[in-house]
């Protein structure tokens, strides 16, 4: 499949597809945390955390047209207003999702998923009942359409750049709240020993449901980003769900620095296998790859070697 | 004003009239099989307590519905005097509860200096106090470390100063004897009696090792089938008679 190109020509292609593949990378990172934190700290499943995404796309795109219509001065910046909404819109949900459903189901953890399963069927129908079943776009203010030429062969899309910008700041504070906050440290005590963790005077309840929003809220942020790259419909989450299990898993539950290796290897790859090949047929060899390393690693990427 | 001014510094009355801890007609059941029947306990303040049994007795599992671990079916727990029989185990540790588990479920993947942080959760303390170090040197050795790399021994100081650090009035400890070299059951013998001393509260131990029993409780209470069926103070104990209890 190579064989049509030169030297030269592969490597920027490489190098642009790698680029491209950025945005992906970013919606994958931002949903396989929220998954991995919502997972790691209550072992629940959330099959719904697709529809917590595309909540935030169209909150993206709630604001992209209320700024158009009525706010055009300000136009250039609504993207940082419409990420900061999309992160309270689904955290807000989330909290009350966990509220209202997941806390009476924690000891029954296989009944999560059918309940989240539900919960995203619903939100789908409530999606399509209140914006209509037609997908939607969002309008990008000019200083983020375009592309940086870096060389005669390689340009890089500016948008691309911006998400990967927020993802790392975002990645960082994460990472920052987790392993250096007090409130990070209350959560890493649940994750380990629940029972524990309430006779050392924490609050699991209110750990669990503020752990729940957080997750629900960078979904949030990850479809304002996800506006970027498709168009928002009511069961756009879906397409993203499975692929964000194969990044939690195959980067190894409860390593942040896993997930996020391995949400970049696995968009890379299909971004890139994408140019040569079709879609369906990069996505098929991407998880044969998948397989084959989990077959040899179960434990997937990245563990903590420690004493249980 | 004035009243209150010379109200204030009264000195405690005598102990056996106050109780820190008390626990009236305590039932507790795992589902439908209940394994506590009706157990009565009154803790003063700066006593330890030492309740002994064979395996299956009832001694972890009083301790887990003393720490509200596991659900009360009727009867009262009093820390104090407040009523903590209703509360969640959290709200149990602000009230002045503090409980070292058997096994001392450590948080494996955190550091020791994590660890006892847990614990400050009630107190709003930022800092871990200093006399907790001092109290366990090897812990300020070790505080970068994590949980789950200390040693046994390491691991009980570690579990007792995280459950001190969130300054209870009254401290569980369940079965901190088990699976530690005799040396350092002496020391920890030791420190329960400094902690007492120094702190003043109340410790309520579970036990197996009649001998460690005997070195530090004022008094010993034997659990047999979900109640107590014997009491005694340490000077009264007749050493035959528990040993008794507790062969199997």
């Amino acid at each position: 499949m190579f064989g049509d190109y030169s030297i030269g020509d592969l490597s920027s292609i490489f190098v642009m597809q790698g680029f491209a593949g950025l945005i992906l990378f970013s919606v994958y990172v931002l949903m396989a945390l929220g998954l991995a934190i919502i997972f790691g700290q209550m072992g629940v499943i959330n099959m719904a955390h697709g529809e917590f995404m595309i909540l935030g796309a169209y909150v993206t795109y709630l604001c992209s047209s209320f700024f158009q219509s009525h706010l055009p001065s300000l136009f250039p910046i609504y993207f940082f207003v419409a990420m900061g909404l999309a992160f309270l819109a689904s955290g807000a949900m989330g909290m009350l999702v966990e509220w209202g459903l997941i806390r009476h189901l924690y000891k029954r953890p296989l009944d999560t998923l059918l309940a989240t399963w539900g919960l995203s069927l619903i939100l789908q129908q409530a999606y399509r009942s209140i914006f209509g079943p037609r997908e939607v776009g969002v309008e990008l203010p000019s200083w983020m359409m375009g592309s940086v030429q870096v060389t005669d062969t390689i340009e890089v899309q500016i948008n691309g750049l911006f998400v990967m910008g927020v993802t790392i700041v975002i990645t960082l504070g994460v990472a920052a709240l987790i392993f250096y906050s007090r409130f990070g440290q209350q959560i890493r005590a649940v994750m380990s020993n629940r029972t524990m963790a309430g006779a050392v005077g924490i609050d699991t309840e209110r750990v669990d449901r503020l752990t729940f929003g957080l997750g629900c809220g960078i979904a949030g942020i990850a479809g304002s980003a996800f506006t970027m790259i498709g168009s928002t419909g009511p069961t756009s989450g879906q397409l993203y769900i499975v692929d964000t299990f194969l990044i939690v898993v195959f980067g190894g539950a409860a390593s942040l620095l896993g997930t996020i290796a391995s949400a970049f290897s696995i968009s890379q790859t299909q971004s890139t296998l994408e140019f040569f090949l079709s879609g369906s047929m990069a996505k098929v060899l991407t998880l044969l790859a998948v397989v084959a390393i989990l077959m040899l690693r179960p434990q997937g990427l990245f563990t903590l070697k420690v004493r249980r | 004003m004035l009243q209150t001014l010379s109200a204030a510094p009264l000195p405690p009355v005598s102990v056996a009239a106050e109780t820190m801890l008390s626990v009236r007609d305590l039932h507790a059941a795992y589902g439908q099989s209940e394994v506590l029947h009706g157990i009565d306990l009154d803790v003063a303040p700066g006593e330890i307590v030492a309740v002994m049994g064979r395996n299956g007795m009832g001694k972890t599992t009083l301790m887990k519905t003393l720490m509200g671990v596991v659900p009360t079916k009727s009867g009262t727990i009093t820390v104090d005097g407040t009523d903590v029989t209703a509360m969640k185990s959290h709200a149990r540790v602000a009230k002045g509860l503090a409980y070292v588990p058997q096994g001392r479920m450590i948080f494996s993947t955190m550091t020791v200096q994590e660890n006892i942080e847990t614990g400050l959760t009630v107190t709003g303390a930022r800092k871990v106090p200093q006399d907790l170090y001092t109290m366990f040197p090897v812990l300020l050795e070790m505080k970068g470390r994590r949980g789950g790399n200390l040693s046994g021994g390491q691991q009980q100081q570690l579990a007792i100063a995280r459950a001190l650090a969130s300054n209870p009035k009254a401290l569980l400890l369940d079965e901190p004897t088990e699976g530690i070299q005799p040396s350092i059951i002496r020391e920890m013998g030791r420190t329960l009696k400094r902690i007492r001393d120094e702190r003043g509260l109340s410790i309520v131990v579970s036990e197996q090792v009649l001998s460690f029993a005997m070195d530090v409780a004022d008094r010993v209470l034997v659990i047999e089938n979900g109640a107590i069926v014997h009491e005694a103070r340490r000077e009264d104990v007749d050493e035959a008679q528990v040993a008794r209890f507790l062969s199997v």
